[in-house]
């Protein structure tokens, strides 16, 4: 079983859309659920850390995957 | 969580400077800020229904130009007829290139995150611009206007 709930592949993407989308995706999203997001814009690392931060909203993991930038974000 | 609030002026009307004000009213909103954007003077061409706005790289120096041209082309040569809508297309390929989003998509995304637009009454008529012109949900008003939500606003911009 994976262990996300919805994905969202923002590949291609530039700033701020890649946060934008996450920000829609979660919005469909209940408490607790996880969101699976995929990025290749170098500045999502530091964007999601703080889009986080910002909206209370847990990055829970973090990582380069082939060249993406692979995160985990848990609805709050 | 309270609800910070982002007010920005936003003054001009070219390809380039409609960038900064839809970028960061729209990611302020995905954070939960409440945004209004006051569009005056040559900002008002960015809530043209018909957005046509060019960038040019007469007077800007700082613009990168392909094939180094800034190295070797005259400056007076950023004048010729054409150059403008020629740097135009190359900027605007260059960004859907790079997954950039277009200023029309970026309106509406700010438009679907309840970013209030307001348009310069004052400019609005100083040029003579048809109020039709505009996008829906534009607000008209004033100086007073902007300054009911920047005064309670946590950021300020001008741009």
């Amino acid at each position: 079983m994976a262990d996300f709930d919805q994905e969202l592949d923002a590949s291609g993407l530039n700033c701020p859309l890649p946060i934008l989308r996450a920000k829609k995706a979660l919005a469909g999203m209940e408490a607790g659920q996880v969101l699976h997001i995929i990025a290749t814009d170098p500045g999502a690392v530091k964007d999601f850390e703080a889009f986080a931060k910002q909206t209370g909203n847990t990055l829970k993991e973090s990582k380069e995957e082939g060249g993406k930038f692979v995160f985990l974000m848990q609805k709050n | 969580m309270s609800e910070k609030k982002l007010a920005i002026i936003a003054t001009k009307g070219t390809l380039d400077w409609g960038y900064p004000p839809f970028i960061l009213a729209s990611t302020a909103s995905a954070l939960g800020y409440q945004v209004e954007i006051f569009f005056t003077f040559y900002g008002l061409q960015l809530l043209k229904k018909k957005m046509d706005v060019q960038v040019s790289p007469l007077g800007n120096p700082g613009m990168p130009m392909p094939m180094a041209m800034d190295k070797w082309f005259p400056v007076i040569g950023t004048a010729i007829p054409g150059m403008q809508s020629m740097m135009t297309m190359m900027m605007k390929n260059k960004m859907k290139a790079k997954g950039v989003a277009s200023l029309e998509e970026l309106r509406e995304l700010c438009q679907e995150a309840e970013v209030r637009f307001i348009a310069c009454q004052m400019t609005v008529d100083l040029f003579d611009m048809n109020p039709k012109a505009f996008i829906d949900g534009v607000e008209f008003g004033g100086a007073a206007l902007f300054f009911e939500f920047a005064g309670e606003a946590d950021i300020s911009l001008f741009m």
